[in-house]
């Protein structure tokens, strides 16, 4: 197989904030993975600071958080911020997650690439970030 | 693509060398991705390499090696020096995808810009590291990190990568892993500068200990006496005494030559393994393209022909000067 025509989409998985659901995400992180991707998965309990270093350190393509706690309007402004400051505005962001509709609205306004809620199929999720990451 | 990552090889190098963490992780991308502009960082960068400590891990999945490398991170933190780790997960060789996963044990460290954590799937390669693993490490070097910790998979009992790419190598086992006769099996068990038995408050630590120990013992004196330790990666214990000999090692093979010697074992063998994975890709490239080589095929799956035989007819063709071409 040749290494240059084979370039896996790196996603980084990660679960910010204090709640403990991590089932979610480990179902996407495999899903992903099944889809050819190489996931870097964090782990619970990650701040916005660490998650970004980990995009940045990883070089990764696309981000998905997990956040069933309610907080994602504080956590997901952060990250995208700190995305943009560290130069990663280019990185694909998906939230999943018990997000009401009207927020969902403004995540993306604030430059979330999309928002899957429960419901949604592994299947969409590998199709967005499929066509989401241009290389 | 952002700002820095727009830029051409000789640039991404200028910035790595400047200690830029995301020209870094973009050109481990590249030499990860064999793609040209990595070859180029490297070029660049390869004269500023040298100057840090490589340590490999290995050992069974669920050693331990990823929590006790984040513990002798801690500690080399404290003795202020900047460490890069290098972790190396399976590929799926269904999917070509993979959960990389090492980082959980290393959270500790996600913001302290001392530590640099890349983790990285072997795409295939079979000896437990992955094919891009000494580039990278070369990188980790010139952008001036210390120490690079390089942790393989979790290997079973012949993959050995790791001593073509390390000063000095930790072998990390866990008690309750087989008796004394998996200890005096080749492969993994004659790899290490370092034996640790972690998990060293299970029951049956002192046993393995006393097993491993023996069957040092059986093979021929050597001037380095590998020592075997106790360590609970968890809590931290006996982490000190792993770095205290990590360091008592690196002493002695730069005193004896060792260090020098293996280096250069290091390079030619990753001089050679690159030759040959590039002829391969070459070759394989231009047989599939071949018309040749498919009607060669079909007479080897319909019993006409015998591998060892098509095998040969093609390397006549390829290599018709080549006297030693059958005979491998």
């Amino acid at each position: 197989m040749n290494a240059a025509e084979h370039r896996p989409i790196r996603v980084v998985v990660a679960k910010p904030g204090l709640d403990g659901h991590d089932r979610g995400a480990k179902i996407v992180a495999r899903a992903l993975r099944d889809a050819g991707m190489e996931v870097i998965y964090t782990g619970l309990h990650q701040t916005p600071e660490q998650i970004v270093e980990t995009v940045l350190q990883e070089d990764a393509d696309a981000v998905g958080l997990s956040i069933l706690s309610g907080a994602h309007m504080t956590l997901v402004p952060r990250i995208l911020a700190l995305l943009r400051t560290e130069g990663l505005g280019q990185v694909v962001v998906t939230v999943g997650g018990t997000i009401p509709a009207d927020d969902i609205a403004e995540l993306k306004g604030l430059g979330v690439s999309e928002v899957f809620t429960p419901g949604a199929s592994t299947e969409a999720v590998v199709d967005f970030i499929r066509s989401a990451v241009t290389r | 693509m952002s700002e820095a990552t727009a830029v051409d090889g000789a640039g991404l190098a200028r910035q790595l060398l400047a200690g830029d963490r995301r020209a870094l992780a973009r050109s481990i991308t590249l030499v990860e991705n064999d793609d040209p502009h990595g070859w180029e960082i490297v070029r660049q960068i390869y004269p500023h390499t040298g100057a840090a400590a490589i340590i490999g891990f290995t050992g069974p999945p669920g050693a331990g090696k990823s929590t006790l490398l984040g513990e002798l991170t801690r500690l080399e933190r404290s003795a202020g020096r900047s460490v890069g780790v290098l972790t190396v997960d399976p590929t799926s060789p269904f999917s070509s995808g993979a959960l990389l996963g090492d980082r959980i044990r290393l959270s500790d460290h996600f913001l302290d810009q001392g530590v640099f954590i890349r983790s990285m799937a072997n795409r295939g390669a079979l000896g437990g590291l992955s094919e891009a693993a000494l580039q990278a490490t070369l990188l980790m070097d010139a952008a001036g990190r210390d120490l690079v910790l390089l942790e393989t998979v979790g290997v079973g009992q012949a993959e050995v990568d790791v001593i073509n790419h390390a000063d000095s190598v930790v072998l990390v086992l866990t008690p309750g892993s087989g008796d004394s006769i998996q200890a005096l099996k080749a492969g993994v068990m004659e790899i290490p500068d370092v034996i640790v038995v972690n998990k060293a408050d299970h029951p049956l630590a002192d046993s393995m200990v006393r097993d491993i120990r023996s069957t040092l013992a059986l093979g021929p004196p050597r001037d380095w006496a590998i020592p075997v330790l106790r360590t609970i990666a968890t809590t931290g214990e006996g982490v000190g005494e792993l770095l205290a000999s990590l360091t008592e090692h690196r002493a002695h093979i730069q005193a004896n030559g060792t260090l020098t010697r293996r280096r250069g074992s290091h390079l030619r063998a990753e001089v050679l393994s690159l030759v040959s994975r590039r002829l391969r890709r070459d070759l394989e490239t231009a047989l599939v393209r071949e018309p040749g080589f498919v009607a060669l095929l079909e007479q080897v799956v319909s019993r006409q022909l015998d591998p060892a035989s098509a095998a040969a007819a093609i390397l006549a063709e390829v290599q018709p000067r080549n006297e030693h071409a059958s005979s491998d």
